[in-house]
């Protein structure tokens, strides 16, 4: 990794870009996630079953992303709202114009209840040497993504991985 | 409703196969997985940008809706007593507007931890035109019986 511009080598295994959360979990949301796959479990449709299987509404595990992704408008920022902000930072610092995701994996613990915020912190676990593929030339990296409601709950931990490219020519 | 029925962990073994789930993609299937998720990027809902920048032959499914939709896939096939624990997904290739894509799983371990708590994993993959464009690797947590609830554990007693 010695070839790594030093910001990004001091990025590495450090907590960044924690944020809260725009808005609450509401069950509204939920319901427009469940329409959108056609998921007609009933624990997120029959107040009943929520209530004898989870203990009342929860969030589909799966949706945990939307609760922390930014407005695509704010009148609080003067830029469009990024998610995983850590995957745009390394494309821009490694120049790196074209990504994409390769692998993802989600590890669900507390679920996910209407009415909590969530907040999240992205820890760069490791970036690659150059590498080419089809794609083009670029860099493989892992982010990790933690996802606590205000009370510190752990809800969901994430690993992503991606690859940062140029295309030929490009 | 489509996961009214409780699978309990006697209930499968391994070599059991869910069953297909295939399903058309439409340009509003995208755009409504992309809204639902609060993906907002344009190559989840603008075909020009899709074909012109990434070169791509149309709009896509974006990764948090391919997500939720493994998990309707599996609970669809547990009940609403089956608990996602841990899914890992592999990346292959895209989901378009036109493709038929077709949900398949297949169980390949059925244990009991520690703590009492019955798991399955199961391989999943989504193909088009029978190449897997992803594949997941999916644990989730079953009623040991049927008086069983894996959404009651906490702290120790939940081990992803």
């Amino acid at each position: 990794m010695s070839d790594l511009p030093e910001i990004v080598r001091g990025w590495i295994g450090q907590k960044r870009h924690e944020e809260i959360g725009e808005f609450d979990v509401e069950r509204g949301f939920v319901l427009t996630g469940c329409s959108s796959v056609e998921n007609g479990n009933p624990i997120y449709w029959d107040e009943e079953a929520a209530r004898e299987i989870t203990g009342g509404w929860i969030a589909p595990p799966t949706m945990i992303s939307v609760w922390c992704r930014p407005h695509f408008w704010s009148p609080y920022r003067d830029e469009e709202g990024l998610a995983l902000r850590t995957h745009f930072d390394l494309k821009e610092q490694l120049d790196c114009p074209e990504a994409i995701m390769s692998a993802d994996e989600l590890v669900f613990y507390e679920p996910v209840r209407m009415g909590e915020r969530v907040k999240q912190y992205q820890v760069l676990r490791s970036v690659t040497g150059p590498k080419t593929t089809k794609l083009g030339t670029g860099r493989f990296w892992n982010i990790e993504v933690v996802y606590e409601n205000m009370k510190g709950d752990l809800l969901v931990r994430e690993e992503i991985a991606g690859f940062g490219y140029k295309k030929e020519g490009q | 409703m489509s996961a009214t029925k409780i699978r309990t962990l006697e209930d499968v073994k391994v070599g059991d196969q869910l069953p297909e789930l295939p399903y058309d993609v439409t340009a509003t299937t995208v755009a409504f997985g992309a809204i639902a998720t609060r993906d907002i990027r344009p190559m989840h809902h603008d075909k020009d940008f899709a074909q012109k920048r990434n070169g791509l032959k149309d709009i896509f499914l974006n990764t948090p809706n391919l997500a939720h939709w493994f998990e309707r896939y599996i609970t669809d096939w547990t009940g609403p007593k089956g608990r996602p624990g841990r899914m890992k997904f592999r990346m292959k290739g895209s989901v378009f507007v036109g493709d038929r894509m077709v949900f398949r799983g297949t169980v390949k371990d059925v244990s009991t931890d520690d703590k009492g708590c019955g798991w399955i994993t199961a391989d999943v993959n989504v193909d088009v035109d029978d190449a897997t464009m992803t594949s997941c690797e999916a644990r989730f947590a079953l009623p040991t019986s049927a008086d069983d609830n894996p959404w009651a554990r906490k702290g120790d007693d939940w081990q992803p």
